[in-house]
């Protein structure tokens, strides 16, 4: 019984549970009103910082062929390991505002093509040395170089050149940018001594863990270190994180306590983690999404009465009540949800029958559409496809799905075949997402979006400084992606995390799962 | 020269032998594969000259022999190459990985090695009774289980339900003896499960067989004790065929849990090898294939060598 009080009494304090009913369900559990709110106010202690013990996280996402060095980052474990000993410029908080970071401030010139950051002054690595605008320089020319491989590459390439200018380092763009600063936020862009160049697999940096424990695909550790700079985070004296990349395995670390808290909890299975004691299941909306993606360029896609007919033609909440499991929120045939910086809210696009049809008659089209899917195009995709059909079929309209093999999915159907199942990670901003996958020339348009008066606002957005006006071009532009693109966006995907029971600290964070990435840096366990 | 030690010493040169042969194998093997090494160390951007520059630094103009050739000069060296994704250098890395690949097979084949034989001896003397068949049905059930819901059927009462033994068995550099075993108890359990009926089975239909013949007969005559029987004249005519399923299992417990590593989060061998093929680091997964292999053909060797001392007939071939 104490343990399900505890828990309730937790979910009080996290705003889940009103004190009221958490005083109704102690009674009802037999608890009298003294010890029920003695309870309440230890729980509501807890949300102190506690110092000290060893945090741990048990995730997936690690092999044994993983490396410390940032530039080769590309799977869950190295990059959130990352987070904890090594840090950039900036950080985007959870509500998407650029925080100061290594950088105390930063501004651009006017017409957004020169940025100058000031680098703040008294921060240490961990080998003692004290970062300078030299060593962001050195890394910013690491991660330029296209023999580093970087994973940052992208983002590099559209800096003309960077700068040491007494304290400040200063970015010249090829084409101004206003989300440079959000660029920058990149994991793979860690400040590191000579920008990592002498040893990039050394993982030295300025992160309030220092790493002590290097084995790659088993366990990463890391022992504070006594000279971080701020003092809102690193509150375990160690942190160490498994990789247990099996989910029954995962659960089980959690239940039994070998961890504090995991990543990636499988829908179906979180109405289970739920009714563990002590267990808590942590979700949040993120930028993630999966869509179904119909080539504006190919007969018959090319026809916007038939893409809209098939926009219509889909239950979105559906799928994410059968998909999802609830954990997750219906899209609008936009790549951008409320997650994102400068958004603005869209009419909900929702499962209609009649408009569907009357857009397929009006389209011309005839006999079934072949939609590809596989079980690797995201969780789900194929008993999504089928849903699809039979939502489909009520308005007239015949789908054939066609589930492909997972091997070689991403590269034989996607962004190949006219119409097929598939999942985007998010972006820090919506310009990143835009011109990853919308603008005409980008080598993942995925839906052959070719539009030059789109791109000309995509230009326009990145250039413009003004916030308002950006949020204005920003709206235009999804109103045209979700009447007139080739994506279906049936739903945006929760990240869903779960922490044991003395885990404090926990806020929800959607710019990636695990609290952005910052989950053992910002939690601590109670005592 | 004694005709024991000439016929050991033949058998190790042939296993020497045959493992040069699996050695060009996995040469050839790899070289097999479509694309080219330097190619997926660069990936799909690398220009032509980085591609030729890095060629040129690792040899791969050279004709295959020659690479054969230096490759093995390296592994009978110690020098097994560097990981190419993670730059490591594979010996170091490996090493470890075996280590706990060894100490999980050796604690699994130490309970399960006994406890099939001698179970397998209870069922013999007990042959078609009840113990038998309560024995042979356990373990069959136990075998006919797969791996994996054995693990998590373990995992859910003992780490989970009793909280007796943590249920992810990450092991380290350091750990405390104690810790390490805790750590391990389930996972080693699980094996013992998985090999046990192979080996508990093989011995009791070796002994029934030489049960049949005339001098056990004899010395059931003479009034021995049935269990006398068994150890001092069936078992050690029967111990070639034992010592063999037991070497072909010792042998999985070495290179084929990658199944139980994965649910018990086990830091071994087969995970490192799945990782490494996945990113198609070739040298690696060279280095893994033939420490596989030598295990193989060494522990196969043993089980030849054990059935010639155990059997004088063997040494005198026609």
């Amino acid at each position: 019984m104490s343990k399900e009080l505890e828990f309730l009494s937790r979910g009080v304090v996290a705003g889940k549970l009103s004190r009221r009913d958490f005083l109704g369900r102690a009674a009802a559990l037999g608890a009298t009103a003294v010890f029920a709110n003695s309870l309440l106010s230890s729980a509501a202690k807890a949300q102190s910082p506690v110092k000290g013990g060893i945090l741990r996280a048990g995730m997936q996402g690690g092999a044994a062929t993983d490396s410390l060095d940032p530039a080769s980052w590309s799977s869950q474990v190295p990059y959130f390991f990352g987070r904890q000993w090594g840090e950039q410029l900036v950080q985007i908080d959870a509500t998407g505002v650029l925080q100061p970071a290594l950088a105390e401030e930063w501004g651009a010139s006017d017409d957004a093509k020169v940025w100058t950051f000031k680098i703040r002054q008294g921060v240490q690595f961990h080998n003692g040395k004290e970062m300078t605008p030299a060593d962001v320089l050195a890394t910013m020319e690491r991660h330029s170089d296209e023999a580093s491989k970087s994973g940052a590459l992208g983002i590099m390439g559209g800096i003309e050149n960077v700068k040491v200018d007494g304290q400040n380092v200063v970015f010249t763009l090829k084409e101004a940018n206003a989300d440079l600063p959000f660029l920058l936020d990149d994991y793979h862009l860690m400040i590191q001594p000579n920008g990592g160049k002498d040893n990039p697999t050394e993982g030295i940096g300025t992160g309030p863990y220092k790493v002590t424990v290097n084995e790659p695909g088993v366990r990463l550790g890391g022992e504070k270190f006594a000279g971080y700079w701020r003092d809102d985070r690193g509150f375990a004296d160690q942190i160490e994180i498994i990789v247990i990349n099996d989910a029954t395995a995962r659960t089980s670390a959690l239940q039994g306590g070998q961890v504090n808290m995991i990543n990636r909890v499988e829908p179906k299975i979180v109405e289970l983690i739920k009714r563990v004691p002590g267990v808590t299941i942590q979700n949040v909306a993120g930028k993630g999404h999966y869509v179904f993606i119909a080539h504006c360029n190919t007969a018959p896609f090319d026809n916007n009465d038939l893409r809209l007919a098939l926009k219509y033609a889909l239950d979105r909440e559906e799928l994410v009540q059968k998909i999802l499991f609830g954990y997750g929120s219906v899209g609008n045939d936009t790549p951008i949800n409320k997650a994102y910086p400068l958004y603005t809210e869209m009419e909900q696009r929702t499962f209609d029958p009649e408009k569907a049809a009357e857009h397929y008659k009006k389209s011309g089209h005839s006999g079934p559409v072949l939609l590809r899917t596989s079980d690797v195009a995201f969780p789900g995709a194929v008993d999504a496809a089928q849903l699809y059909q039979q939502s489909a079929a009520k308005c007239g309209i015949t789908l054939e799905i066609k589930r492909e093999p997972g091997d070689g999915y991403w590269s034989e159907v996607w962004n190949k075949q006219p119409f097929s199942a598939s999942y985007w990670g998010g972006r820090p901003t919506q310009d990143q997402m835009y011109s990853t996958a919308y603008y005409s020339k980008a080598d993942w348009n995925d839906t052959r979006f070719q539009r030059e008066d789109f791109d000309k606002m995509l230009f326009a957005a990145r250039a413009e400084l003004d916030v308002e006006k950006r949020k204005k071009i920003y709206a235009d532009m999804g109103q045209m992606v979700r009447d007139e693109g080739g994506v279906i966006t049936p739903m945006f995907n929760d990240f869903i995390d779960a922490t044991g029971p003395n885990v404090g600290g926990w806020a929800p964070d959607g710019n990636q799962e695990m609290m952005g990435g910052y989950a053992l840096s910002k939690c601590w366990l109670n005592a | 020269m004694s005709p024991i030690v000439k016929l050991i010493a033949q058998r190790i040169a042939l296993g020497v032998l045959l493992l040069l042969a699996v050695s060009v194998l996995i040469f050839a093997g790899t070289q097999i594969l479509p694309g080219d090494v330097a190619q997926s160390i660069l990936g799909q951007s690398a220009t032509p000259q980085a591609l030729a520059n890095l060629r040129e630094e690792l040899g791969l103009n050279d004709p295959a022999y020659i690479r054969y050739l230096r490759w093995l000069g390296g592994v009978l060296t110690g020098d097994l190459g560097t990981a190419l994704s993670s730059r490591q250098d594979i010996a170091a890395s490996i090493w470890p990985r075996l280590k706990n690949t060894l100490f999980l097979a050796f604690w699994a084949a130490l309970v399960s090695v006994p406890l099939a034989i001698v179970l397998g001896l209870l069922a013999v003397r007990y042959r078609n009774g009840f113990v038998d068949k309560l024995i042979s049905g356990l373990a069959l059930a136990s075998t006919s289980l797969p791996e994996f819901f054995v693990g998590y059927l373990l995992v859910f009462f003992f780490a989970v339900k009793l909280q007796w033994f943590p249920g992810i068995s990450t092991v380290y550099d350091g750990m405390p003896f104690g810790q390490r075993m805790m750590a391990i108890a389930l996972p080693a359990t699980a094996l013992t499960l998985v090999v046990l009926a192979h080996m508990m089975r093989m011995t009791r239909a070796a002994i029934l067989n030489v049960m049949q013949s005339a001098y056990i007969e004899t010395a059931e005559l003479k009034g021995l004790r049935a269990f006398d029987i068994i150890r001092k004249h069936a078992f050690p005519n029967a111990i070639a065929p034992i010592v063999n399923v037991v070497m072909l299992n010792l042998a999985f417990l070495i290179v084929g849990v990658v199944v139980i590593e994965v649910i018990f989060v086990y830091p071994g061998m087969g995970q490192y090898l799945v990782d490494h093929v996945a990113k198609r680091d070739v040298p690696v997964v060279q280095a893994v294939g033939l420490i596989f292999a030598a295990v193989y053909i060494g522990l196969n060797m043993v089980a030849d060598i054990a059935a010639i001392l155990a059997n004088p007939r063997l040494r005198h071939p026609k």
